[in-house]
């Protein structure tokens, strides 16, 4: 036995972290490697990221990854996608088996304080907790369902905002509590329980999986607020750099109507200073946030598209998750999507 | 642990000295291995420590006693959210409790049938059960679990619930029937019930002695069954009849009654079918233990078919079913932990989900391994107990 | 129950050029048909057969769709063999890079190739251990890449029957030798050592597995230094490895049970040390003894690695189930539930059959 094989398996099974990252040094790991560790909700979550049977993974969180590899390598492919669950997402990101999170993780006070030590750079989905419940039962608001019987995943905060709720509102439920999303969305199908509570996203895309997705209504309550946001551990300045003006980009162009069909012909004669700097025609953005070109807006909309184009693709309304813009809107158009100016 | 072994225990031999026993070099090496299991103990405990201090988290049980928010769907004893960490936990240890004394008892008839349909001279039969225990027992319980779990989800909904009986409704809620409320009625009735079954022990032990020394046989049916029946009765005609609450259709569900969760018995069918399929093995093998000269001496003693079984074969198979009986007993209770997979709410679920929401993993996790290895005691020291009496009864 | 329902040790198989054809169906039917009682078992198992065979069979091979998409499956409405043809290979290989596939494909057949050889009694000797010695590691590196030039693929994008047989094989292959040992430590003089062993085999075995995954997936992290993280699937072999060498080391302390004290005692007195008299005279019989039962231990061991799933490793019978949420496919678990039966079945009692015929094969020997 070849003792350097040894040590290199060794070597990687067992990892030794420096305590604190320095600045640029996730990215420089990601640049010495050749390709961006993403890690995306496993075994499939509709809509957000789906591998087909050879294992290529598709959706809205996929994209998103796959811009901020457009930024840091200016090719969209150098990503590889690994599969991680609720329970693993976090030990997997501080162990450095990811570099990003894009799997619809919550921006909350504790992961981003000093204790779980991670970022957020920026919120790419506004989400919240919501009820579904079959459209037979007439329901129109959660404060009728004193009784019911509620699908709930265990060991998140969904678990616990169900529990307040029905306590706060004064009725009584009976939780069935499965830990597999898989199995616990056939119970609610097969009618093991009246309620599914999970985000409302999560439960748009689960939604599609029932037999009869039309016969199922998302309540309009929601239980809390839950931003998304691709999720990096601290410490890492530049990188937070790039995945914010990734998603910053893609909001932008869409606020400035830059599609995918259009990027070209605008980047060739827009005199609009702000649009011309974004889509790196002048100035040096892409420099000045370490990209790898200074194009690097351009490539991303002339990809993906802009914001909204990547929503429709994936989650909108003519998609099997048919979800509506809502407050995942640009700002100007009554949504929350509100993005810094590229200047 | 849903493992097909019974673990060899031939009896002990005497121990086999390793070099120089309690000579310096033992000494040494004993030492040695507690200097290092010392260490490790040390230097395991003192990165625990400081990685919970990182976390803002403190070495402690005193998190037992704050309120768990948790839902739980079924619980022996009334429970809340609002209860504390240390009444959830109990509430899963009472339900993995439960699963695991009703799976037991039933996975042993089960069992012993099957393994006797699998001496039956009826080759089809024979054959019939001999096909159905491969099957069950070279499948993981998970995946039969999973399926279980699926075919109970097949139930009418609620709506539709089937009532084979007044008062009880099977559905894809489980089972609903009617309950017994808790009031001094009931105690007399537990009560005199109690005291109707000790005295028909009793008297099958006077009725015992009697024949040891007459050789005279009578029939204890008639006058315990009296007793067994006719105290309760008795109770009853004094005005202490127990109050029914019969379940009810309202809203989204039953209301009032008991009820008795499709996971229960998804759990409770796939852990008594998997295990029985183990016990018909070692019934079987049991049975073909005994040597075929007993059958004979004992037909030619003129005893009918059934008291063979009862007097002379069944009393020393046991002695060779006994004890991997006991590790199938061990390995059901074990298994009973797999209710996470399909959502009982057992003791290993919601320590699971007390661990998710404290983050005191290595108190939860101490509590529950401290738990399993009591009832695995436990159950080992019974059936040792019983085994005992068994071997003592040999000649 | 009449006594000749239970006449004990019942003769299954026929005996070799025994009665005709003519004579055995005759006997065949006096079996099934001699009293009321075993007639009225026999109507009852032909009945239960008619029920369950005829519409099974129509479902699972009559109606079944074997080629094309979920709609011809719905349509046809028999069993949708289709499903399962479609996700076969993902069901080998899981998430595993579609480019790299043919590493676990090796990885298997190496596998396959050495559990073969391991079944040939001819091979057993202290060089098949060499053999799994090498080859485990040489199997992960394969499978982990980052060497030679193979592109490295994290332990988490393992998946399906693939990592099923890595955690089997890596279990038994680092569990077997620690198994030895605790069971050489609990027969030791050496009161500290044999607590010490015994501690460790009963706690092992008093708990379930799934409560040693809990603690390998939660609490080993936090035994470790900070920044040092251990991969999460080595985690959970510490976990099965330990189980196996619980209860694999109970197997073993049974074969050293069973060794005549003369044994001990002859390779004392030609001097041999603790370890040459281990290795040389004591071993190599209570090992062999114990084939049969270390083998049925084995199938309950692999049967356990579906327990990976309440921690998030995705092995077959999980990768399966994950399939059923392809939103092309939906709707056929029962085809999926049943191939992963078949699999498991085909498996664990190839290797039961195995050991049966070792048991028979050793006995006379071993007296």
């Amino acid at each position: 036995m070849n003792w350097k094989m040894f040590a290199a398996a060794a070597a990687a099974v067992v990892t030794f972290g420096a305590g604190d990252a320095l600045a640029g040094r996730d990215l420089d790991q990601i640049r010495a490697r050749g390709n961006l560790l993403c890690g995306v909700q496993g075994p499939s979550n509709p809509g957000f990221g789906v591998p087909d049977a050879q294992g290529r993974w598709s959706g809205f969180n996929v994209e998103i990854c796959r811009a901020i590899a457009i930024t840091i390598f200016g090719d969209p492919n150098r990503v590889q996608f690994v599969p991680v669950t609720t329970q693993s997402r976090f030990p997997a990101l501080s162990a450095g088996e990811v570099d990003v999170l894009s799997n619809n993780t919550t921006w909350t006070l504790t992961r981003d304080s000093n204790v779980n030590r991670f970022n957020f750079p920026a919120i790419t989905f506004y989400d919240g907790q919501a009820i579904m419940v079959p459209r037979r039962l007439n329901v129109t608001s959660a404060r009728q369902l004193n009784g019911a019987t509620v699908c709930v995943q265990p060991g998140t905060t969904t678990e616990l905002n169900i529990s307040d709720f029905f306590r706060a509102n004064n009725l009584r439920f009976t939780p069935v509590v499965i830990a597999d999303l898989d199995e616990i969305r056939r119970a609610y199908d097969s009618g093991r329980c009246d309620v599914f509570t999970n985000d409302f996203a999560a439960l748009a895309a689960q939604r599609t999986l029932l037999t009869r997705p039309a016969d199922h209504v998302i309540l309009p309550e929601r239980l809390s607020k839950e931003p998304l946001a691709v999720t990096i551990r601290q410490g890492d300045e530049e990188l937070t750099n790039i995945v914010a003006w990734t998603t910053f980009a893609l909001i932008d162009a869409e606020e400035m109507g830059i599609t995918q069909a259009n990027v070209e012909q605008i980047a060739g004669s827009s005199t609009n200073p702000v649009v011309r700097r974004l889509l790196g025609v002048e100035g040096n953005m892409g420099e000045s946030i370490n990209a790898a070109r200074p194009d690097f807006a351009r490539q991303i909309i002339r990809t993906f598209g802009n914001y909204g184009e990547i929503f429709e693709r994936h989650l909108g309304v003519n998609t099997p998750l048919g979800l509506e813009r809502g407050m995942n809107n640009i700002w100007t158009r009554g949504g929350l999507l509100y993005a810094p100016p590229a200047r | 642990m849903s493992s097909t072994t019974t673990a060899i225990m031939p009896p002990s031999r005497g121990i086999i000295p390793l070099p120089g026993g309690t000579t310096a070099r033992g000494l040494l090496i004993q030492a040695g291995l507690l200097a290092a299991v010392i260490a490790l103990g040390w230097w395991f405990w003192s990165n625990a420590q400081a990685n919970m201090a990182r976390q803002g988290l403190q070495f402690g049980y005193g998190f037992l006693d704050r309120s768990a928010g948790i839902p739980i769907g079924e619980s022996i004893i009334p429970y809340t959210p609002a209860d504390t960490y240390r009444k959830a936990l109990t509430v899963g240890l009472l339900n993995t409790l439960r699963i695991a004394i009703v799976g037991i008892a039933l996975c042993t008839v089960l069992g012993i049938l099957l393994g006797l349909a699998r001496l039956s001279t009826n080759p089809l039969l024979r054959g019939l059960t001999g096909g159905y225990i491969e099957v069950i027992r070279n499948t993981p319980l998970v995946l039969q679990l999973v399926f279980w779990h699926a075919v109970i989800l097949q139930l009418p909904s609620v709506r539709q619930a089937l009532n084979p009986v007044p008062g009880f409704f099977l559905s894809q809620r489980g089972v609903k029937m009617p309950a017994l409320i808790a009031d001094p009625a009931l105690y007399v009735l537990l009560g005199t019930l109690a005291a109707g079954a000790l005295g028909w022990w009793l008297l099958l032990r006077r009725e015992r002695a009697r024949q040891v020394a007459t050789g005279e046989r009578r029939s204890t049916l008639a006058p315990g069954l009296g007793m067994l029946l006719g105290l309760p009765a008795l109770g009853m005609l004094a005005g202490y009849v127990p109050t029914v609450e019969w379940p009810e259709l309202a809203g989204f569900n039953f209301e009032g009654g008991l009820t008795l969760s499709p996971e229960f018995f998804a759990l409770l069918i796939g852990l008594v079918v998997y295990t029985s399929a183990f016990i018909a093995e070692i019934v079987r093998a049991g049975i073909q233990s005994v040597h075929k000269g007993q059958w004979e001496a004992a037909r030619a003693l003129g005893l009918p078919p059934g008291r063979i079984m009862r007097l002379v074969i069944l009393p020393q198979a046991l002695r060779v079913i006994i004890p991997p009986l006991t590790s199938q007993y061990l390995n059901l209770t074990k298994n009973s932990s797999l209710a996470v997979v399909i959502g009982y709410p057992d003791l290993v679920s919601v320590a699971n989900t007390s661990i998710n929401q404290t983050g005191q993993a290595i108190e939860v996790i101490s509590i529950f391994m401290a738990v399993y290895l009591a009832i695995s005691l436990v159950t080992s020291a019974l059936m040792n107990w019983y085994n005992s009496r068994v071997a003592l009864k040999e000649r | 129950m009449s006594a000749t329902t239970l006449t004990p040790s019942a003769p299954v198989q026929a005996a070799p050029r025994g009665p005709s054809f003519a004579e055995r169906a005759t006997g065949f039917l006096k079996a099934c048909f001699d009293g009321p009682l075993n007639t009225a078992i026999t109507l009852g198992c032909l009945a239960v057969l008619w029920f369950a065979v005829p519409p099974f069979w129509a479902w699972a091979v009559t109606n079944a769709t074997w080629n094309g998409n979920a709609q011809a499956c719905r349509e046809a409405g028999g069993a949708c063999w289709a499903f399962v043809r479609e996700k076969f290979w993902f069901s080998i290989f899981g998430l595993y890079p579609f480019e790299e596939r043919w590493r676990p494909a090796t990885m298997i057949t190496i596998l396959v190739a050495m559990v073969i050889a391991s079944t040939i009694r001819r091979f057993w000797t202290k060089w098949l251990f060499l053999a799994w010695a090498i080859a485990a590691p040489v199997m992960w590196m394969l499978m982990q890449g980052g060497i030679l030039g193979l592109p490295y693929v994290q332990t988490r994008q393992w998946g399906g029957l693939t990592i099923t047989g890595v955690i089997a094989v890596f279990g038994l292959a680092l569990g077997y030798p620690l198994a030895i040992l605790l069971a050489l430590g609990r027969r030791s003089e050496l009161t500290l050592v044999r607590w010490f062993c015994t501690a460790i085999i009963e706690c092992v075995r008093g708990v379930p597995l799934i409560s040693l995954l809990f603690m390998a997936a939660i609490m080993l992290p936090l035994f470790m230094p900070q920044g040092v993280t251990i991969d999460r699937l080595v985690r959970v072999l510490v976990a099965y490895t330990l189980f196996t060498a619980a209860y694999m080391a109970e197997v073993v302390r049974g074969g050293l049970q069973a060794m005549p004290k003369g044994q001990y005692e002859a390779a004392d007195s030609i001097g041999l040390s603790y370890w040459q008299k281990m290795r040389l005279i004591i071993l190599p019989q209570a090992l062999t003894i114990t084939i049969p039962a270390q083998v049925n231990t084995f199938i309950g061991l692999f049967k356990d690695t579906t327990l990976v799933v309440v921690i998030g490793v995705f092995d077959f019978f999980t990768t399966l189930r994950a399939a059923l949420g392809d939103p092309n496919w939906l709707g056929f678990p029962t085809e999926a539930y049943l191939f992963a039966a078949f699999v498991y079945f085909v498996l664990c009692f190839a290797m039961s059959r195995y050991s049966q015929n070792l048991e028979k094969t050793l006995r006379p020997e071993s007296r």
